[in-house]
């Protein structure tokens, strides 16, 4: 299969007061269509940066990287603008959702500044909503949902423009182990259903969703290794539990 | 195009929510605004007033009108060779009157200032102009009551008068001024006509409160022929024609005068538009200056504005964030908060409007006006503008954040 990712001694230094910082240091990885992967790292170890990299929030200061066939690591701020609007759906560690909009506006959000019309924008952003099992809370706003509900909204923006990868900032690092479960069992059906999803966490336990984990340390990939003993929660138990 | 109008409305509609979620804010803001357009409207509204008022008089004159006089209107040429040029007098209205074909009328004009009297009732130093019975024609003025003096009365030099309005209104509050003997500066005249009102202009002396007398009284009774310079009143057959009937009189007063080509002319052909030409300026200047100042409190009103977008775009930096990270262009987030600038600034636009339209009436009770369109449109227009200059440096700022340091902000 081919790669979706493609990551070529990747590097990244950054100003912090007088001293520089290097986050990366000529990091490699490849990802696949469809591939289920988490990313895990102690704090300090470029994890963030990385996935910032991956996410086109930021360009690299040397190395490759091929998003979908394009190489995106010397793009421009509006050419990123619209690779993250197509190719990315992020779901983050606190929702970040716009307080003042409700459900429905959150998750069209994407399809307006990808230029979507508004009746389809609407189907789409419905869809959306249904899939993650909120087709009932389509016009509250985010305070009036619980902390699970607003994850599910921000998985749902994140699928709306059918992307090319999901990514996941500790998805669960907000909420409690049961409702951490059910956004993570709503991960591992996403990709059943051929979403390439990577995951960036420093749990074990949620990274072991995943097919494949990539272990960060000092900028560099210290450890790539494939999920044996997956932990996968039937629905019936995340609903049960 | 379609992206453009969906960026634009969500634009709109963040503005709306961001205006509506600070109420107070909004409202504080704007009042700089509002203050700005209130007295931007409001200067702009009595520009107007004294422009209507300057035309009204002048076209009460008459724009194609030659007055033939001692002293140029507007100065700037040598003094003591003008004071030394012969006086012009009612032989030289003769003169043109016989030769002159282009013309419609003329009138020679002299006046002095003398009380009149009818009864106990007096006015102090009116003025008493001594005129023919072309007067009506050279000046645009229509009889209200009566008539004017006749060709007869003016050559005989008969003792009739006709009053303006203000003088018939206080000597005759409540009878007909028309065949009542007044007494001008202590002679008795007999007033066969009144005027129709023609009002003040700018503070200058009425032209409602005079008394109209035949010019060869007027030498007899107040003035001899010798004793001053005459104004001669000539209309032109057409305003288009004016330049011609200007060259004929020339010709005319300088053949009376017997000049010799070479020599200038010792007399002053003046016309309206040295005086509109005159007051353009003034007005320009008097325009320039009320509307600087109070741009200035506009200028005030927009610093306010920009302040508070700072403010807005600092309190919003993660909501910028996360509006980046999902794919909004530099652009759409540059849009959004000029529109919030831009919304604001209309709405004090608007409410000054709302405000100032009342106070307008109360000038036009002073200064008859009427609160122009176009500034009603600049108005809005300038708010708007102020909106988006201001709004633009903040607007600026969030469009250039990254997306990163953005989305960390708590």
């Amino acid at each position: 299969m081919s790669n979706i990712i493609l990551l070529k001694s990747i590097t990244k230094m950054y100003q912090m007061g007088m001293e520089q910082v290097h986050a990366l240091r000529g990091l490699d990885i490849e990802i696949k269509k469809n591939e289920y992967i988490s990313i895990m790292g102690p704090s300090g170890s470029g994890k963030s940066t990385l996935m910032n990299v991956i996410g086109c929030l930021d360009t690299p200061t040397s190395g490759l990287y091929e998003l979908n066939g394009t190489n995106v690591s010397e793009m421009n701020d509006n050419q990123l603008a619209k690779i993250r609007n197509k190719e990315i759906g992020f779901v983050f560690q606190t929702f970040n959702l716009l307080a003042r909009s409700d459900v429905l506006h959150n998750v069209e959000l994407p399809l307006i500044y990808g230029g979507v019309g508004s009746s389809e924008r609407k189907k789409l952003a419905r869809e959306a909503i249904e899939r993650v099992g909120l087709g009932d809370r389509i016009h509250h706003k985010p305070n009036e949902l619980s902390g699970g509900q607003r994850q599910r909204v921000s998985v749902a923006r994140a699928l709306v423009t059918r992307p090319s990868i999901l990514l996941a900032d500790e998805p669960t690092g907000n909420l409690d182990s049961k409702t951490g479960d059910e956004i993570m069992s709503l991960f591992d059906a996403l990709h059943k259903e051929g979403n390439t999803i990577i995951l960036v966490t420093h749990e074990a336990d949620i990274a072991a969703h995943a097919h494949r984990i990539v272990h960060i340390r000092d900028g560099i990939v210290e450890k790539d290794e494939i999920v044996t003993n997956r932990r996968v929660i039937q629905h019936h138990q995340a609903a049960t539990a | 195009m379609r992206l453009f109008l969906d960026e634009t409305r969500e634009g709109l509609s963040i503005a709306f929510t961001a205006i509506r979620a600070n109420k107070m804010r909004s409202v504080l803001t704007t009042l700089g605004i509002v203050i700005g357009i209130v007295s931007v409207t409001l200067m702009g509204t009595a520009i107007e007033g004294l422009n209507r008022a300057f035309n009204k008089s002048i076209s009460a004159i008459g724009a194609d009108v030659l007055y033939i006089e001692k002293w140029p209107w507007g100065g700037g040429q040598n003094w003591w060779e003008i004071r030394n040029r012969p006086d012009v007098r009612i032989q030289h209205a003769r003169a043109i009157e016989k030769n002159a074909e282009n013309v419609r009328g003329v009138s020679p004009i002299t006046g002095t200032a003398r009380n009149i009297n009818y009864g106990r009732k007096l006015i102090e130093n009116a003025i008493v102009v001594g005129t023919d019975e072309e007067f009506t024609e050279t000046s645009n003025v229509n009889v209200a009551m009566g008539r004017f003096m006749t060709a007869l009365e003016a050559s005989g030099g008969r003792p009739v008068c006709v009053l303006g309005s203000d003088i018939a209104a206080n000597l005759f509050p409540n009878e007909s001024p028309l065949g009542k003997v007044v007494k001008v500066g202590g002679y008795p005249y007999r007033s066969v006509g009144v005027l129709e009102r023609q009002g003040s202009f700018m503070g200058m002396q009425s032209l409602d409160n005079r008394v109209y007398v035949p010019i060869q009284r007027f030498f007899k009774e107040f003035r001899s022929m010798r004793g001053g310079s005459l104004s001669i009143w000539v209309k032109a057959a057409s305003l288009q024609g004016l330049e011609e009937t200007k060259e004929e009189v020339r010709g005319i007063m300088r053949k009376t005068r017997r000049l010799s080509p070479k020599q200038e002319d010792d007399f002053a052909i003046n016309q309206q538009d040295i005086i509109i030409g005159a007051f353009n300026q003034i007005g320009v200047v008097i325009a320039g200056v009320g509307l600087f100042i109070t741009g200035l409190s506009l200028f005030v009103g927009g610093i306010g504005i920009m302040n508070i977008m700072f403010v807005s775009v600092t309190e919003r930096t993660k909501e910028i964030g996360i509006r980046k990270a999902i794919g909004a262009p530099k652009r759409a987030i540059l849009m959004q908060f000029l529109m919030e600038a831009a919304g604001l600034c209309l709405m004090g636009g608007i409410l000054g409007i709302v405000i100032s339209f009342p106070l307008s009436l109360i000038i036009d009770q002073v200064l008859p006006t009427a609160m122009p369109v176009s500034i009603v449109v600049i108005a809005l227009l300038v708010s708007i503008l102020v909106g988006v200059i201001s709004g633009f440096l903040p607007a600026y700022r969030a469009s250039r954040m990254d997306p990163v340091d953005a989305l960390r902000y708590e």
